[in-house]
């Protein structure tokens, strides 16, 4: 068989038999499957209150104003009983007839402030109760003003719906929204960090094997170039895997939130173009990354040394979440298209401004054209160190070293 | 098809690699035929792991020309090569019958037949019962044991040992020296690298040292020494010793004495002499000197 093909095999089988793998490929989706579960579960248990239920409210009104509308229909039916002092209100509380109480001082109608006592001890009023207090007190307000009708808008006046059209005029598809980003984003997370997972491997593994002298047995036996071919496709093929997994668990686990859960899970897109963009950019990046990595791999000095140098590619990578806030705010200002052209912040950007605003064709384009020619410029790069430099054991070359190699080979 | 039993096992014709100003192999030469050992020896520095790893094609030689059973270069050649690195090492995670197969594989081998081939060197090596363990598990004489199955396993034509007996005890070192007479016996060449020159005279059939990049001495070991030999016999005896004839100086060196010959009367002569004037030999050896004393006095020579 195939050299190459030999490698590929034996450095897939020895990443995707490792716990890491195994468990960062099925700990997301599990994670996402539990928390949908638990939240259809709460869902579930935190029932309505029953149909028919009163619940009795005191007030002292001490405006003079406020007599109708005593009951207020709802879940549930809130009954208003009206007491002419507070003392009188307090004994109601105590003799348990009324649930709480509420004071209309004489003030009112310039203040607005009402207050309220309750025996309970509680976080904030509940909802409906808050909801009934407002529409007695609007009712009686507006009492004679105005229509029953404008009366009942006035209660709820803004209902706000938006609605996005494509270039055509019609109803466009992705309507925007946290609903379209939270995929996207949480993606290109996922992406950055199996990309660095894999990337990671072919630097520790080459590391090991410069360490425990592996890599010379190797070479005698398969060229760099092999070895090299052989290790990148491999892990990369491990971390496809991984990827693919994700996307499709992603795409499922959204289909299934809509349904179960409903409300925003309901509303949770995703692009038309994810899945292939989310396999294009992996498959892309990683290369990029892998050749890169593969001559820090050759030039570290053991494992830990590559590992540091390595982190000067990685920290430019989360530069677009450092900047997260301005770019999901500004997806089309001119940084925010800079990087989506870098090789080493397009995955973020990339899937920022999928879930934001979109992204031109043509500036995906030559995002990926970009990252093509960094791929093809770091192979070049990395056949040159590699050869040099897999052998030299126990000292990193000069950087001056570096450069004089490049220009010879 | 040529016979590959006429074909040498390795030709190395006028090989030169520089380092920058540095030139670490100069025009090196040497041919390694089948069913021989061959010592390319030499101190340390002296450029014999450059001159191997042009051989195994890992660094490509400046100028000159490498053949290995008669072809050049290629990928298949790397499959006919057993190569044991100075550097020693095996994947730690990984079992050993796992090791044995991957890199087995590497050379060509089928995976199973890798296997089954892994199973009978370790049975060899009375290693069998630890094919399921991992090589970080094992003692570090055994991990050097099974890097030296990997050499074979592929069942190469042409070993290269790079300091082999480094590092190992008396009995795997027994072991080894062996096996490696085992193979010479299945008409493999094997060559030894080392700079412990005394370590491996008595296996090797030619040498080639090498000082500096520079060949020093090529050819039959028993002929190198031969014409190094200090033309002297080491005398261990009782007795009163009277002037002996062709005997020209005399040195004592406590528990024996050397004598120095004139060049012209055997040392078959002298002892006949002793013997008829009733000296009782202990010991009566022909000086040979030591690769050691060898490599010394060429070095000196040079200088």
């Amino acid at each position: 068989m195939n050299k190459t093909i030999l490698i590929l095999k034996h450095e897939f089988g020895q990443v995707i038999k490792t716990k890491t793998f195994i468990i960062m490929t099925l700990a997301f989706p599990l994670l996402a499957l539990i928390a949908i579960g638990i939240f259809s579960f709460i869902q579930g248990i935190e029932k309505p209150p029953a149909p028919g239920e009163e619940v009795t409210i005191g007030y002292v009104d001490e405006v003079g104003n406020f007599s109708g509308y005593t009951e207020q229909p709802g879940e549930p039916t809130v009954t208003l009983m009206g007491y002419d002092t507070p003392e009188e209100a307090t004994s109601a509380l105590l003799a348990g007839e009324i649930s709480q109480y509420f004071i209309i001082p004489s003030d009112y109608v310039d203040t607005g402030v009402v207050t309220r006592y309750t025996l309970e001890r509680e976080l904030e009023p509940p909802g409906e109760i808050r909801w009934a207090i407002k529409s007695f007190l609007l009712s009686n307000l507006l009492e004679g003003q105005t229509s029953p009708e404008v009366t009942e808008r006035a209660k709820a006046p803004l209902g706000l719906l938006t609605i996005r059209l494509d270039e055509t005029g019609e109803v466009a598809t992705d309507q925007g929204g946290f609903g379209a980003l939270i995929v996207p984003l949480a993606v290109g997370f996922l992406l950055i960090i199996s990309i660095f997972s894999s990337s990671g491997s072919l630097l520790q593994g080459l590391g090991e094997e410069k360490e425990n002298r592996v890599m010379e047995i190797l070479l005698s036996s398969v060229s760099a170039r092999q070895l090299l071919t052989g290790k990148v496709l491999g892990l990369g093929a491990a971390g496809l895997v991984q990827v693919v997994i994700w996307l499709l668990s992603a795409v499922f686990l959204v289909r299934w939130a809509s349904t179960t859960i409903g409300g925003f899970p309901s509303t949770i897109q995703i692009p038309d173009n994810f899945l292939v963009l989310g396999i294009v950019y992996f498959i892309l990046v990683y290369l990029f990354f892998a050749v890169l990595m593969a001559s820090i791999g050759a030039i570290g000095a053991n494992a830990r040394d590559s590992q540091q140098l390595s982190m000067l590619l990685i920290m430019p990578a989360w530069i677009p979440l450092w900047g997260l806030f301005f770019f999901l705010n500004n997806p089309d200002h001119v940084v925010s298209r800079i990087l989506t052209m870098i090789p080493v912040t397009a995955p973020l950007m990339v899937f920022v401004r999928l879930g934001t605003s979109g992204i031109p064709t043509w500036e995906l384009v030559l995002s990926i054209s970009i990252l093509i020619a960094g791929i093809i410029g770091g192979l070049v790069l990395a056949a040159k160190v590699f050869r040099t430099f897999l052998l030299m054991y126990g000292k990193r070359p000069r950087l001056g070293e570096i450069i004089k190699s490049l220009r010879e080979a | 098809m040529k016979d590959e039993r006429a074909l040498s096992a390795a030709e190395v014709n006028n090989v030169i690699k520089s380092y920058g100003n540095n030139t670490v192999v100069n025009d090196v030469s040497f041919t390694v035929a089948q069913g021989e050992i061959f010592g390319l020896i030499g101190p340390n520095g002296a450029g014999k792991t450059t001159t191997i790893r042009m051989m195994m094609d890992i660094i490509k030689p400046d100028s000159g020309d490498i053949r290995i059973l008669g072809e050049s270069l290629s990928e298949d050649t790397k499959n006919r090569i057993g190569y044991l690195p100075e550097e020693r090492g095996l994947y730690k995670k990984i079992t050993v019958l796992q090791s044995l197969a991957y890199l087995a594989s590497l050379k060509g081998i089928e995976a199973r037949l890798a296997r089954s081939r892994g199973e009978e060197l370790l049975k060899r090596v009375d290693m069998l019962p630890h094919k399921e363990k991992k090589v970080e598990e094992l003692s570090r004489g055994m991990g050097q044991i099974i890097q030296f199955l990997v050499t074979i396993i592929h069942d190469p034509q042409l070993l290269i040992l790079d300091e082999p007996f480094a590092g190992l005890d008396p009995v795997n070192t027994e072991l080894l020296k062996e096996i490696i007479l085992e193979l010479r016996g299945q008409g493999k060449a094997i060559i030894l690298s080392t700079h412990r020159m005394n370590e491996v005279e008595a296996l090797c059939d030619r040498i080639l040292m090498i000082n500096e990049g520079r060949t020093v001495l090529y050819g039959e070991l028993a002929e190198i020494k031969s014409r190094y030999r200090n033309n002297s016999v080491f005398l261990e005896f009782d007795g009163v010793l009277s002037e002996i004839e062709g005997v020209v100086g005399k040195k004592e060196h406590g528990e024996y004495v050397e004598l120095f010959l004139d060049g012209e009367t055997p040392p078959q002569r002298i002892l006949e002499h002793l013997a008829s004037q009733g000296v009782r030999v202990n010991r009566f050896e022909v000086s040979t000197p030591s690769l050691n004393e060898i490599f010394l006095q060429v070095v000196e020579k040079g200088r």
